[in-house]
């Protein structure tokens, strides 16, 4: 009876953390062992059969892997906001799909890809800064009403933007030296003269991995090595002290607001350049930060980027293999988590 | 317990029930005169469609006023149902349509709707909080995609069209008339189940969880189950707002249950007010009337940056909605006249 005030989880990770350590390493390894022998290999008939082609399969997880990029880079705003905020974010796909709408309109304009990118990331970044300093720092403490503007601002924002750029598709031309395709090290088949058929993949898809890559190292590096990343780190663990230690809260929360903000119009613009812009990419990548966000633990970049790993790697493979239920698999790996581990794989319980 | 509601409930409690009770009789009877007055399209577009959105946000306003689980789900529950309606009794889409008669479809759809709704509450509390409205937006918006997406279950982008209120009692209860009264019936059945049970025991005990779940806890109340326990009663709602609902459209198809609607019930609920059961009544009423006429004023295409301002507005002037708004004018009124007196 007094064991239901308050459940021992301390005592149960400090008993067998080691061993249980150990089993996990294991079983990662096995994995490793498993993906680096479907990916080197060249595949017997029977697995042929199974997975319908190696090509099909390879891709199907480039694919997934390159989603996850563009998932983490929109996701590790979101994420990153409600650690330190509690401020969940709804109007996050609309930063998102606004970012790319600004992208399309300054590279189709001055011919400079790179320019629509960055004016993507400034003009999102000062969006974002402006929100929180008029909107959001009014509700500071009230989670709910903050959760509720986010949603007015989105769907106001969405019917502005259908209003400007109506419902119209637009694709960002990425530069020449971007495009095409480039030949991986990875042997898809083999021809009858004993000729190996490399697998050829997209290379803007492989620039916008490396991008996530760098940027979620670059975010690390900055929560983990700098004074500003330090506050932010002790902000997301207890705001309350942060603040009675001096530091000027209102400014970190600003900062933050502004990165996820710009993170989320980076996305737009270089997503939109990989797929295309249209209303209801917002809703799309809503959904995705909310479920790589809860899989991976709220207020994580660590956790976003595995689950941003998890979901763009369901999401690609279920369109594979069985298109119509694709949606469930992502869903599938949401209840998984919520029901194993509630705060997010990466989360702490709070 | 006791000692818990009595910290909740204003000790003047028995006169505020007394003069909503009055209230409660000359709405029932506005209502059921409305009639009379108003045109077949008032009847069915603002009359009905009101009642079944205000049902649906009900059944929100059950779950985040005295739960304090914000669910955005709602609506696809109320979907659920309607696709089981659609899938067991009959349409003209020329897929599914069992037929089964009307009085086996109705509590059936419930049901599931009612089922869906508690298994939603079962993985949404996994988590407590302002997690609660992510987790329900990521699966409402996930049923979204898989209803366009999945053709063997849900027809997939075009869903199912030509479903039909039955006939029976020699009605034609999809006529406006009948069908007015057929939806303020429910309405007035769930609002009153609503007020009622929130005064039981259960919903004493609900409220406390919301409260003060880690004392409910210790005291040996089972949080969880209480919580998916109003997930079903919610879903109860839910479901039968959407059988009218798919029967008031004679069709239902993913956009039904988009995350437009999905937010939409969150709309009314807030701007209604989630303080009582009337609240979201109000809401939708004021929602409709908006969606109708705001054609006139800012064009069909402007619609939704009208409701959103007007959101904004009421999010960020009273938490509590208009029912807020008039709690909020009515002591200062009456502060007013006393100074007024000095």
């Amino acid at each position: 009876m007094s064991a239901l005030e308050r459940p021992g989880t301390s005592a149960d990770l400090s008993s067998g953390g080691i061993t249980r350590r150990q089993a996990w390493g294991l079983f990662w390894l096995l994995v490793a062992a498993v993906l680096a022998w479907l990916f080197l290999a060249v595949w017997p008939d029977w697995l042929n059969a199974v997975l319908i082609s190696k090509k099909a399969f390879v891709s199907a997880v480039f694919n997934g892997v390159t989603l996850a990029g563009l998932y983490f880079l929109v996701a590790s705003g979101f994420t990153l906001v409600f650690g330190l905020m509690r401020n969940v974010n709804l109007a996050h796909g609309s930063l998102y799909l606004l970012g790319a709408y600004i992208g399309y309109e300054v590279a189709s304009r001055t011919g400079y890809w790179l320019l629509g990118v960055a004016a993507g990331f400034i003009v999102l970044a000062l969006i974002g800064l402006v929100m929180q300093v008029f909107v959001f720092r009014r509700l500071e403490g009230d989670d709910l009403r903050q959760t509720l503007v986010t949603i007015g601002i989105s769907i106001v924002a969405a019917d502005l933007m259908l209003a400007v750029w109506t419902g119209t598709t637009y694709q960002i031309v990425t530069p020449a030296w971007l495009d095409g395709a480039v030949a991986m090290p990875i042997v898809t088949a083999v021809k009858s003269n004993g000729e190996a058929v490399f697998m050829r993949y997209p290379f803007y898809r492989l620039v916008v991995l490396a991008v996530a890559i760098v940027i979620g190292i670059g975010l690390w590096l900055m929560l983990n090595r700098t004074r500003v990343g330090m506050m932010i780190r002790a902000g997301v663990d207890d705001r309350a002290m942060l603040s009675a230690s001096g530091v000027n809260v209102h400014a970190v929360f600003a900062i933050v607001f502004a990165i996820g903000a710009g993170l989320a119009g980076f996305a737009g613009v270089v997503g939109g350049s990989a797929l295309s812009v249209a209303p209801g990419e917002d809703v799309r990548y809503l959904l995705a930060s909310l479920v790589v966000v809860i899989v991976g633990g709220m207020g994580s970049i660590t956790g976003a980027a595995i689950g941003a790993l998890l979901i763009g790697l369901a999401e690609q493979i279920g369109l594979v293999y069985f298109p119509t239920y694709g949606i469930v698999l992502t869903f599938v790996i949401m209840v998984v988590v919520l029901a194993v581990r509630p705060q997010g794989i990466m989360g702490k319980a709070r | 317990m006791t000692v818990l509601a009595s910290t909740e409930q204003p000790v003047s409690a028995g006169t505020v029930i007394e003069k909503i009770g009055a209230g409660n009789i000359v709405l029932l009877v506005l209502l059921v005169l409305y009639p009379a007055v108003a045109s077949n399209f008032f009847l069915a577009q603002i009359g009905a469609y009101s009642l079944i959105l205000g049902m649906i946000a009900l059944s929100l306003m059950l779950l985040a006023g005295y739960g304090g689980m914000v669910s955005l789900a709602q609506i696809s529950v109320a979907g659920i149902a309607g696709y089981t309606v659609a899938v067991f009794g009959l349409n003209n889409s020329g897929v599914h349509g069992f037929g089964w008669p009307f009085w086996i479809v109705v509590p059936f759809a419930t049901l599931i709707g009612a089922v869906a709704s508690a298994l939603i509450g079962l993985i949404s509390n996994r988590t407590e909080g302002i997690y609660t409205i992510m987790i329900t937006l990521a699966i409402a918006t996930a049923f979204f995609y898989f209803t366009q997406q999945n053709y063997s279950l849900f027809n997939g982008f075009p869903g199912y069209t030509g479903i039909r209120a039955p006939e029976f009692w020699g009605v034609a209860w999809r006529d406006p008339l009948p069908f007015y009264y057929l939806c303020l019936g429910f309405a007035v059945v769930t609002y009153a189940a609503v007020l009622y049970g929130s005064r039981s025991t259960y919903g004493l005990t609900l409220q406390a969880v919301r409260d003060n779940p880690r004392r409910m806890r210790a005291l040996g109340f089972n949080v969880t189950a209480h919580k998916v326990v109003a997930y079903f009663y919610a879903g109860v709602i839910a479901g039968l707002a959407g059988v009218l609902l798919v029967w008031f459209n004679g069709r239902i198809s993913p956009g039904t249950i988009n995350v437009a609607a999905a937010i939409n019930v969150l709309i009314i609920a807030v701007i209604g007010g989630m303080r009582h059961p009337i609240g979201p009544f109000l809401g939708a009423i004021v929602v409709v009337l908006m969606q109708t006429f705001a054609i006139d004023i800012v064009g069909a295409e402007r619609f939704n940056t009208l409701i959103g301002l007007f959101f904004l507005v009421i999010v960020f002037v009273s938490p509590d909605g208009l029912l807020g708004l008039w709690g909020r004018i009515k002591p200062h009124l009456a502060q007013e006249s006393l100074r007024s007196l000095r």
